[in-house]
Formats: structure tokens, C-alpha cells, sequence
């Protein structure tokens, strides 16, 4: 799960991670309610998990009621990077002597969290200068490799005591949350050297979730998420007019790149699982009849565990019950597929020996 | 190095060569029953079942213990293949490795990837190989097979196939065993940010195959073990032909694409970042899975 910057915010607080004194809100009568009690001026940031918000516009600052009624409902009205705002944060604004950079993070090809720090933060990692790097195992970091650390980007004084506790903090906040990413950028030093996180972004491992029951509070999803779920689906909803269906989800993947190659565009990513039934790949049809934008169904399986004439019965419900009435582009490949197409032959479907017949008959037909 | 093959099949002298034995944890459970009897029909020398609480009964004849150590006792295996929930992954391995199990397979989607994490760290202890979790398992076709993978696709031969996802090592090994490829190990790596073999470590462990003709990487967006395997390859001197395929390249960035593992992070994990590097490792990547055959004889006729 990735949390939007003042759900990232409310972890730092509770980790003791000094923050600027801030309120989220998600709408303009909530906001004025929080500009009074925080005081003019502040900023207003737009909440949604985008990077870049800054350069779009999305983080204003305000001086007055008569600015706040003015730039609360455009920031709030923005799409940053396809993205809507989920929420507004109003933030207090801090006397900044220099940026600086910290994270903990889950280094997949080593196996073992990593510490990145750098005295010039502020940029997006990529861009982050003198970057120092320390692997620290499942993530615990104690006293003296946060010194280390603080020693290596030349912090002195309050600084670096300041640095050596956020560090810490972090690393718990890593492991209790089980965070695969918990990043401050900028930890902001401020004009009396002491430290402070201005902006924080953290992702939790979601197959920790079902032992997280205090992070529910920020899982964000729509009712089509929530329901293929629930059925043990994956689902990712893009913006074309072919919905892509498949078992596996490289298989799915690798159909979205050809029927893409082919000038089609993706309406979704539906991977039904390894253990699809007739009841679940139904599901998955509901799904689909529900968003808008769908004007032909691709369909890809490899029917190994789970017989193809699982899913063609499927299809001849759907038909049945009226759920569907789009064109179908169907490979069913392994066990049962003649059996299957012999099932579905009076049917909407058409089906074909090669996914790659099958997805230039659905660019093809689907431009009409 | 561990040696797979010696694990997988023994040594010439021992008097189970070619059937070693594999040990079953949740052999009771809807999945592992069905696939305990997959493999059974393959060939696969299944010794022993492990569900807690049904130790004593049997599963088609296997009998069933309630831990790994009794059935490690009972039958001296060093093989293990875990279908419990995964929620319940980390203590069924832990169990395992501390019973002396030396390869593990992984088979259960969704487990924390703190709970790999520790696992994997006593695998190392113990100097275990873990395979997975998230992986469809490890097979010599036509020998042995440790995992959920339909038997259809694949034959014997001397192919390797490496993979992070399982329909797509299906669907590849196909579009080989069509074009008469054969494969002499297929192993699944599995679809997870953290694997117990990464793409690395699968390919040394296939790599000083003497009959080897031939390699097929199967990788997909996120992380950056592609790029990593890409470059050993170059430093190894590896000189057998090598073609990859990369699913995911018109995924959009910061979405998890069905897999754990499979999601962009700027740039980290793209796919662009993939292909550039296995060109650069003068390794052909295919733009289809069918095409992976294709390119392989290509590679096959210019070495020769």
C-alpha cells in the first residue's frame, strides 16, 4: 500500500519523527476549519501518489482567506499525472537552512533493507548527489551505524544527533509497519540545526496486510478493486477499450504488450488466478460489464490446472443471463480446448487458434 | 554452489538414484492433494505428507506425519514442496530447514516478504536452497517434477529455462517443446520482490551443464535481477546461446501487475532497462513468446 504524504506524516508522528504542524482535508468547509486553527500563512499540497507535485502545481502557498478560498478548490480540483487529489494538506511552513535526504528500503537483488542518505536532498533519488549507501539486513539500524552514517555526510552537532534519532525511528517505523520503502525527502535542516521531515513517502508490503489491522484506515480502493479482490483476482483498470483477460500474471502481461504492439488499447489487466472456477471467472465478467469503457473482451488462457471448459461455461452464463453482450476474442490453449470450442461455437465468442490471431480480430473489429 | 542436479536426481551410486524422495507439507489441503497426485503421475517419488494433527493417517498410500522432523526421520528426504496458506509459510519452512531439509520449494502466493526474509536467512544457516516462494516449481522433464506446472508443455531435452513467471514458462516451454527444443531443467523463480533463488543464482546453477545447448531467460518488469543476470553473463564468459523475453512492457509505471515483484518504480524496473542491458549482453529479446524459438535456433546457427 502506498500512503499519500499525510498518512506518511501521521506514522512519523506516532514514530516521534518531528513534522511541521499540519491538517488533511477533503473538502473546502473542512479546510477552512483547519486554516483557522493552523494560522495564516501555509501551504496547500495536493494529496495523491504522484512524485513531481511541486513543478505541477500542486503545492501553493497561501497567505490569506481570500487566497484560501481561491486556491483550496483549484488544487483540490487538479489531476497530477492521471492522478485525482484524494485529500488536501495544509502545512505550516518551516525556516529551511538546507535539504537533506533519507531512506530505508527494500533492496530486491541483495535481499537486505538499505540506508540512502545524502546531505543534498530536496530532488527526486535519481538526482540526489553524494548519496551514501548501507545494507542493514531485515532493517534494524542501530546507534552506531546511524552515527556512522551521520559522520559519512559530514553532519556536526545538533544535526547529526538529530539524524542519528530520525534514522533510528525510521528503521522502526520499517520494521513495525513493514514498510518496503519509508522515505523523508527533504529532512529539512532548519535555521537552529535541528532536523525536520517536510515531505515522507512510505509503502507497506500488502501481503502483510491481514497483520496490520491499523493500516486498513488508509487502503483506498474502488468497489471493482475491492470485489476482484475478494475473489482472489488481480486487477489493474486502465484507460483503452479492450479488456485483457488471462490465468498468470506474466501471461496477462504478455498479452497487454502484444495487443498494445498491435495498436489496441487496454481497458484492464485481469488476471483470474491459478485456481479459477466457473463461479470466479463469471465474477470477472460482472466486473468487466461494469466499466463503461470496455467495447470488446480479450481473452487469454493456458489451461493447464484449470480446464478451459471451466471458463467456456463461463461465458455461456454470462450470455445466458444477459451480463454481457460485447464481442469476445478468446485462445483457450490446453486441457479440454476442443471441448470448450465446441461449447461456445453459437456463441458472441470467437475463438482462435493463436493469441495472436486473436488480438489483431479484436483491434481490427473494436476501431468500427 | 549447490549442485540442483545432485539434489534433484543423487548420485549414479546411490541406490535411489533418480528418485529421490520429497516430502509434502499440507498434503491434506485442497491444493497440495490435487498436486501430490499430479506429481505422483509424473514420476515424482513422493516419501511422506505433513499436516499437523494428521499424522498417522495416509494420502494415496503416502503416509502422513505431523512434522517435518518425524518425516525426515521416517524417510531421510532432503526435499520439501510447501502448499500451506501464507500465512502459515514462514513456521512450515522454518520446520523444514531445521529438520535438515535442503531444497524447498515454495510454492504459496502472498506471503509477507518479512516472513521470506527470515526464512531465508536460516536457509543460509543451514546452507539450504529455497525455491520461491510465489514460483510454480522446479522440474527435469520427463524425470521429476516439484511443483504445479501442467505436464504438457514440456519434454526432455537440453534447454534451460529460467523463469519469474509460471503461465509464461508454460506458454514458452510450448512454443520450445513445437519447435523440438527439448529442456534438461526448467525452474520457476517466482513472481515475489524477494526470491530464495533470484535469476543469478538459477542460472549457476545451470550454467556448467555439460550437454547444455541452450538458455531461455523469462524475465518480467520490476527489480533489476534481468539487468544483474545480464551482466554476469558478460563477466562469465557464459558462451552457450541465451535468448530472454520481458513481459510487461506496456504495463503503466507504479501499478503491481498481478505479481508482487512486477511493478516499476520510475525508472527502476522498466522494462526499457531490461532489454537495454540484454542487448548490450548481445542476448535477443523476443517481442512474443513465440518468438523465443525463432531467435533461439537464429543463436544456435551462428555458434555453430
Amino acid at each position: 500500500m502506498r500512503l499519500l504524504e499525510y498518512q506518511a506524516k501521521e506514522l512519523f508522528k506516532e514514530f516521534e519523527i518531528r513534522v511541521p504542524p499540519s491538517k488533511a482535508s477533503k473538502s473546502l468547509e473542512e479546510g477552512r476549519k483547519h486554516a483557522k486553527e493552523l494560522g495564516f500563512p501555509f501551504v496547500i499540497k495536493f494529496q495523491a501518489p504522484v512524485g513531481g507535485r511541486g513543478k505541477a502545481g500542486g503545492i501553493q502557498k497561501c497567505e490569506n482567506e481570500d487566497e484560501f478560498d481561491l486556491k483550496y478548490p483549484q488544487v483540490l480540483g487538479m489531476t497530477i499525472k492521471g492522478e485525482k487529489a484524494r485529500a488536501i494538506l495544509l502545512e505550516k511552513m518551516a525556516d529551511i537552512k538546507k535539504e537533506l535526504y533519507l531512506s530505508l528500503f527494500l533492496n530486491r537483488s541483495k535481499r537486505c533493507y538499505t540506508v540512502i542518505a545524502s546531505a543534498e536532498g530536496g530532488v527526486e533519488i535519481e538526482s540526489v548527489k553524494n548519496q551514501i549507501i548501507k545494507e542493514v539486513g531485515l532493517g534494524d539500524v542501530d546507534e552506531q551505524t546511524a552515527r556512522q552514517i551521520a559522520t559519512e555526510m559530514k553532519l556536526q552537532g545538533k544535526t547529526s544527533d538529530d539524524f542519528v534519532e530520525i534514522l533510528q525511528k525510521l528503521s522502526k517505523l520499517t520494521i513495525e509497519k513493514e514498510a518496503e520503502l519509508a522515505e523523508i525527502n527533504p529532512l529539512a535542516m532548519l535555521q537552529d540545526d535541528s532536523l525536520m521531515a517536510l515531505d515522507g513517502k512510505v509503502i507497506t508490503d500488502d501481503n502483510a496486510n491481514f497483520r496490520h489491522e491499523e493500516l486498513q484506515k488508509y487502503q483506498e480502493r474502488t468497489e471493482i478493486e475491492e470485489r476482484a479482490e475478494k475473489s482472489g483476482f488481480s486487477l489493474v483498470e486502465l484507460d483503452g477499450d479492450i479488456a485483457v483477460v488471462g490465468n498468470g500474471a506474466g501471461l496477462v502481461m504478455s498479452t497487454l504488450d502484444m495487443l498494445s504492439d498491435n495498436g489496441g488499447k487496454p481497458a484492464c489487466f485481469l488476471d483470474v488466478g491459478g485456481g479459477a472456477t466457473t463461479e470466479s471467472v463469471y465474477e470477472a465478467l460482472t466486473l468487466i460489464s461494469q466499466m463503461k469503457r470496455v467495447k470488446g473482451i480479450l481473452v487469454n488462457l493456458y489451461g493447464g490446472i484449470v480446464k478451459t471448459t471451466t471458463v467456456a461455461s463461463a461465458f455461456i452464463k454470462a450470455y445466458d443471463d444477459g451480463l454481457i453482450d460485447l464481442p469476445v476474442f478468446a485462445r483457450l490453449k490446453g486441457s479440454e480446448s476442443d471441448k470448450a470450442k465446441e461449447m461456445l461455437a453459437d456463441s458472441k465468442t470467437k475463438m482462435f487458434d493463436s493469441v495472436e490471431e486473436a488480438i489483431n480480430s479484436a483491434v481490427m473489429e473494436v476501431k468500427h | 554452489m549447490t549442485d540442483i542436479f545432485e539434489l534433484l536426481r543423487g548420485n549414479q551410486n546411490d541406490s535411489d538414484f533418480k528418485k529421490k524422495g520429497v516430502i509434502v507439507q499440507g498434503i491434506t489441503g485442497t491444493f497440495g492433494s490435487l498436486h501430490t497426485k499430479n506429481m505422483l503421475d509424473y514420476g515424482t517419488n513422493i516419501v511422506a505428507g505433513v499436516t499437523p494433527k494428521k499424522g498417522g493417517q495416509e494420502f494415496e498410500g503416502i503416509p502422513i506425519y505431523n512434522t517435518v522432523k518425524e518425516a525426515v526421520d521416517a524417510t531421510g528426504a532432503k526435499i520439501s514442496i510447501v502448499f500451506v496458506p501464507a500465512k502459515f509459510f514462514k513456521g512450515a519452512a522454518m520446520d523444514a530447514l531445521e529438520a535438515g531439509i535442503k531444497l524447498l520449494v515454495a510454492i504459496p502466493e502472498h506471503v509477507p516478504i518479512r516472513d521470506t526474509m527470515e526464512v531465508l536467512d536460516l536457509a543460509t544457516k543451514k546452507g539450504a536452497v529455497v525455491i520461491g516462494p510465489n514460483t510454480p516449481g522446479i522440474m527435469i522433464p520427463e524425470l521429476i517434477k516439484i511443483g504445479i506446472m501442467p505436464p504438457t508443455p514440456f519434454k526432455a531435452g537440453n534447454i534451460a529455462v529460467i523463469s519469474k513467471s509460471g503461465t509464461l514458462l508454460y506458454e514458452i516451454s510450448d512454443a520450445l517443446t513445437s519447435a523440438d527444443f527439448g529442456q534438461c531443467i526448467t525452474i520457476g523463480i517466482g513472481g515475489d520482490p524477494i526470491n530464495g533463488t533470484r535469476l543469478i543464482d538459477a542460472f549457476d546453477m545451470i550454467k556448467d551443464i555439460p550437454d547444455l545447448e541452450g538458455l531461455v531467460i523469462v524475465g518480467e518488469i520490476g527489480g533489476d535481477s534481468e539487468e544483474i543476470l545480464a551482466q554476469k553473463i558478460m563477466d562469465s564468459g557464459f558462451k552457450k546461446p541465451a535468448v530472454a523475453y520481458i513481459a510487461g512492457r506496456a504495463a503503466p509505471k507504479e501499478k503491481r501487475m498481478g505479481h508482487a515483484g512486477a511493478i516499476v518504480m520510475g525508472t527502476y524496473g522498466s522494462a526499457e532497462s531490461k532489454v537495454s542491458m540484454f542487448n548490450k549482453a548481445n542476448i535477443p529479446v523476443a517481442k512474443r513468446p513465440k518468438e523465443v524459438p525463432v531467435l533461439l535456433a537464429g543463436k544456435m546457427g551462428k555458434s555453430d
